[in-house]
């Protein structure tokens, strides 16, 4: 990490410069793992002198007795800071009041994230997942050494010594010694090879409420995020894009733009036409004043009607199979009952709170970026790229996101090389350029969620046991033609399908097709990805088939689910605590209920909503079941359901970007409407207790709203929603 | 052309564009980052900030607006309120990204200054102009209910 003055206006500020390394103090004895070596390496205080072979790099103790945990994930408000840290200080025995959280820089050898091979990045729910033995190993490891150290110290055997909160004690003797004091002694220590890990009936952490690690900097203004980077110096850029994705720069005229006072130059770049200025208003006015001439001719001239008419033809076309099981076919054609449906889903964007940005200061040899940076080595990569540098030349400082909800983590790494190219452009001369997008940008910008088509037939017997099951998907591949291409078989992108292919449901004849279409508007994962739609899809039609079955809509699904014991429970909690069976709701009012498995994770809702005469959905009330394993932070859990909650309810009430000729018709909150705080449901959350692995929850709690939502309107109403948004279909009983 | 008008109990002018929207003047001029850009367009409330006590979107407020009045940004803020509803929203763990929320806990001090036992239903009024991503509002509406009963205390 560099000493670049990230200029230090608040106390928070200066405890991020702390933690950022660049103003440790000479007093900070710090240790690090240098896992090839086998050896512990001093380290005296300053940034910059991390050994080149530390795949454990994850925890640093000072002489004061802090204790620092290394993120290699970034925080974008899952509580993954808080979460690694528990599982690490777990395992220490560390005082949770003296633990800080900094972020790692970017660096795949030591930071990758487990689950995606040699990239560091946060994605998939994976953080805590693919953490858990690594940060118990790291903490177990640093634990032993400190014992050893104190061990040796007072000449004691080290089974007669126990630790709490930062302190060894020695009670034959009475001695304690702090984790600080034995810093230099154990950082001369080896590491051991193997240690014990906890029992799960001895976690004094896990499994309990620890106070988040960032929410006092966000009560009080302080935390920082990107927007709030400043140096001296530093200039601010807005991008002019094309109107139309595909298109790009004619010529422009800069010569109004010159003139507004504050503006230092407009440049071109790949993507469009940079403004950059002393201010963001000045650029803002800058880039209003300009005139841009586009050159559409390879451009995505389509409207969203058009390509969902042509997605609802190809799904009667064949399609590649993503999953076969006995002949559905056969078992639909030899059917008591036939039930079909179709399911529309527009395109969606991420719209984090915060607008994309990033800070960049470049120069003939080197490249660093201030970001909320989800893909750090993807990002680092086509930063060089752009820049004409080695990937070792650029260096990332990973800040707080103001949201994300998958919108930072794209294979082209957009606002990175935008913001990297503006800086190039302008003359690479050490600038810092701080690229800003606006509201606008963010809606228009493309990356979104795809649009998807979803066609159903399914057959019941004479027994109305349900025998047959054929989903056809139609939609844009996320990962096809980017590095994750390589996660695909057989012409399947598994994030189209996953939650429709892997159905729990015990169905004796499965088909699963799938058909990709090729659209010139950029996708991207949207949080839970695939499940997004698909999990609509299979709990509103599985709803449907059992009432086609003369079935509760539980019960049908619970005797679905007799060979999936943990996702039956799930849902069995969900319908416990919401009461399933306890009489109908008033007129006007229903339940409903969905459940999902959604990386590793499964969860199940219930939705309590009331319909008025005009059609308006309120949602009243959402019970939520989750069994994620074990839950590192119970309460973190249930905010990442009651925020997956809001965030899933808010696209299925209201989510739509369309295409009119190409151009994206939404552009702001306006027209492109999220939940608010009128809309919100009270929410209850119960985790299944559980010793297994944990898994992720920042993503799952979004899938079964939206069929819970849907499935409690059928019940108050009569009328299925086929077509999101439901504020697009109307559900007056 | 200067404008000058009391920020967070301080005499503060600012010589600089009197349309530039009160945001920028307090993020980039006078240089006091909590307050946040979310939309532009006084859609989210990011930008929450008082203005004589009353809360509001400082992102389309030009600064020539404020002159010789009160604005208090997050950093400012200093009444028994205000100190009960930071209180609440560290208890109840409100924030996750935590970028909205220098406004949510700007509207929700406007409100409780005015209102000190809010129903529901004025917390929706007050507060439904603050949009959360993160969708923290089950935390929020909380939050204020228990600040709430601890500024009465």
């Amino acid at each position: 990490m560099s000493n670049s003055p990230v200029l230090p206006t608040l106390p928070a500020r200066r405890e991020f410069l702390k933690g950022a390394g660049a103003a440790v103090t000479a007093l900070t004895i710090g240790f690090e793992w240098a896992g090839s070596t086998r050896r512990a390496v001093a380290l005296a205080g300053a940034a910059n002198t991390a050994p080149p072979f530390a795949p454990n790099a994850f925890v640093r103790i000072g002489a004061d007795n802090s204790v620092t945990i290394i993120s290699k994930h970034i925080e974008m408000g899952q509580g993954s800071y808080t979460g690694l840290a528990t599982v690490l200080a777990e395992e220490l025995d560390a005082d949770w009041a003296q633990v800080r959280v900094e972020s790692a820089p970017a660096d795949a050898t030591r930071y990758a994230n487990l689950a995606f091979g040699k990239i560091q990045g946060t994605g998939g729910s994976s953080a805590i997942a693919n953490s858990w033995p690594q940060l118990r190993d790291a903490g177990a490891k640093a634990r032993a050494m400190l014992l050893s150290a104190a061990a040796s110290e007072w000449h004691v055997p080290v089974a007669e010594l126990t630790v709490e909160k930062s302190v060894i004690y020695h009670a034959p003797s009475k001695r304690q010694a702090s984790f600080g004091s034995l810093v230099k002694k154990a950082a001369a220590l080896p590491v051991p090879d193997t240690v014990q890990l906890k029992d799960a009936k001895d976690f004094k952490l896990i499994g309990h409420q620890a106070a988040r690690v960032d929410v006092a900097a966000k009560c009080d203004g302080s935390a920082l995020f990107t927007i709030d980077v400043e140096m001296p110096g530093m200039l601010v850029a807005l991008l002019k894009r094309p109107p139309l994705f595909g298109a790009t720069v004619k010529s422009f005229d800069g010569a109004a733009t010159a003139k507004v006072e504050g503006v230092v130059k407009v440049v071109q770049v790949p993507h469009g036409v940079a403004v950059i200025a002393k201010s963001f208003w000045a650029a803002k006015l800058g880039r209003d004043a300009l005139t841009v001439e586009w050159d559409d001719s390879k451009a995505e001239k389509r409207s969203s009607a058009a390509m969902m008419e042509e997605y609802r033809r190809l799904a009667d076309q064949p399609a590649l199979p993503a999953r076969k099981q006995g002949d559905a076919k056969k078992a639909i054609g030899e059917a008591t009952r036939k039930i079909s449906a179709s399911f529309e889903f527009p395109y969606l964007a991420h719209a984090p709170m915060e607008p994309l940005d990033a800070v960049v200061k470049l120069d003939a040899k080197s490249c660093e970026i201030w970001a909320g940076d989800q893909f750090q080595t993807i990002d680092q990569m086509n930063a060089a790229q752009t820049a004409g540098l080695t990937p070792a030349q650029v260096s990332i400082h990973t800040l707080y996101a103001g949201g994300s909800f998958g919108r930072r983590a794209n294979t082209v790494s957009d606002y990175i090389v935008e913001a990297v190219s503006i800086a190039k452009a302008y003359g690479a001369d050490g600038t810092p350029i701080k690229l800003q997008w606006t509201r606008e940008d963010d809606i228009r910008g493309g990356l979104y969620r795809p649009m998807y088509f979803h066609k159903f037939e399914a057959g019941l017997n004479a027994q109305n046991e349900l025998t047959g099951w054929h989903h056809v998907i139609v939609g844009q591949s996320i990962m096809a033609g980017t590095i994750f291409a390589a996660g695909m078989k057989d012409g399947i992108d598994p994030t189209s399908v996953e939650g429709a292919a892997n159905i729990a449901y015990g169905i004796p004849n499965i088909a699963v097709d799938l058909s990709t279409t090729k659209a010139g508007v950029p996708v991207l994962w949207w949080r839970v990805v695939g499940s997004s739609h698909t999990t609509f899809a299979v709990e509103a039609f599985i709803d449907e088939v059992a009432h086609a079955a003369g079935a509760d809509p539980f019960a049908f699904r619970r005797k679905l689910l007799e060979h999936e014991p943990r996702m039956k429970a799930v849902l069995e909690l969900a319908a416990e605590k919401a009461g399933w069976n306890s009489g109908p709701l008033p007129k006007g009012k229903g339940r409903g209920i969905a459940v999902c498995e959604a990386f590793k994770s499964l969860v199940a809702q219930v939705a309590e909503v009331s319909v008025d005469e005009g059609g308006r959905i309120k949602v009243d009330r959402v019970v939520c079941a989750v069994d994620c394993g074990t839950a590192v932070n119970p309460d973190i859990i249930k905010s990442q359901m009651e925020g997956g909650i809001g965030f899933g309810l808010g696209a299925a009430l209201y989510g739509a970007v369309t295409l009119k000729d190409g151009r994206i018709e939404q552009g702001n909150f306006n027209d492109y409407r999220v939940l608010r705080m009128n809309e919100a449901p009270k929410v209850e959350v119960y985790i299944v207790p559980s010793t297994e692995n944990p898994t992720g929850v920042g993503e799952p709690g979004v899938a079964p709203i939206g069929p819970a939502v849907a499935n409690a309107v059928f019940a108050a109403t009569g009328k299925r929603v086929y077509v999101f948004p439901f504020s697009k279909s109307d559900v007056r009983s | 052309m200067a404008t000058t008008f009391l920020l967070n109990g301080t005499s503060t002018t600012l010589d600089v564009d009197p349309k530039m929207p009160l945001l920028w003047a307090i993020r980039e001029v006078a240089r006091l980052h909590g307050t946040k850009f979310g939309c532009g367009m006084a859609m989210c409330g990011a930008c929450t900030v008082h203005v004589d006590g009353q809360a509001v979107r400082s992102c389309v407020m030009p600064l020539s607006s404020v002159a010789n009045r009160q604005v208090t940004t997050i950093e400012g803020l200093k009444s028994k309120q205000a100190k009960a509803v930071q209180a609440a929203w560290i208890d109840l763990q409100v924030p996750q990204c935590g970028y909205c929320q220098s406004g949510q806990i700007m509207s929700a001090t406007a409100l409780l200054e005015k209102n000190a036992a809010p129903s529901d239903a004025d917390i929706d009024g007050a507060m439904s102009g603050n949009i959360c991503r993160c969708a923290t509002y089950p935390r929020i509406r909380a939050a204020i209910h228990a600040a709430a009963t601890a500024a009465k205390a």
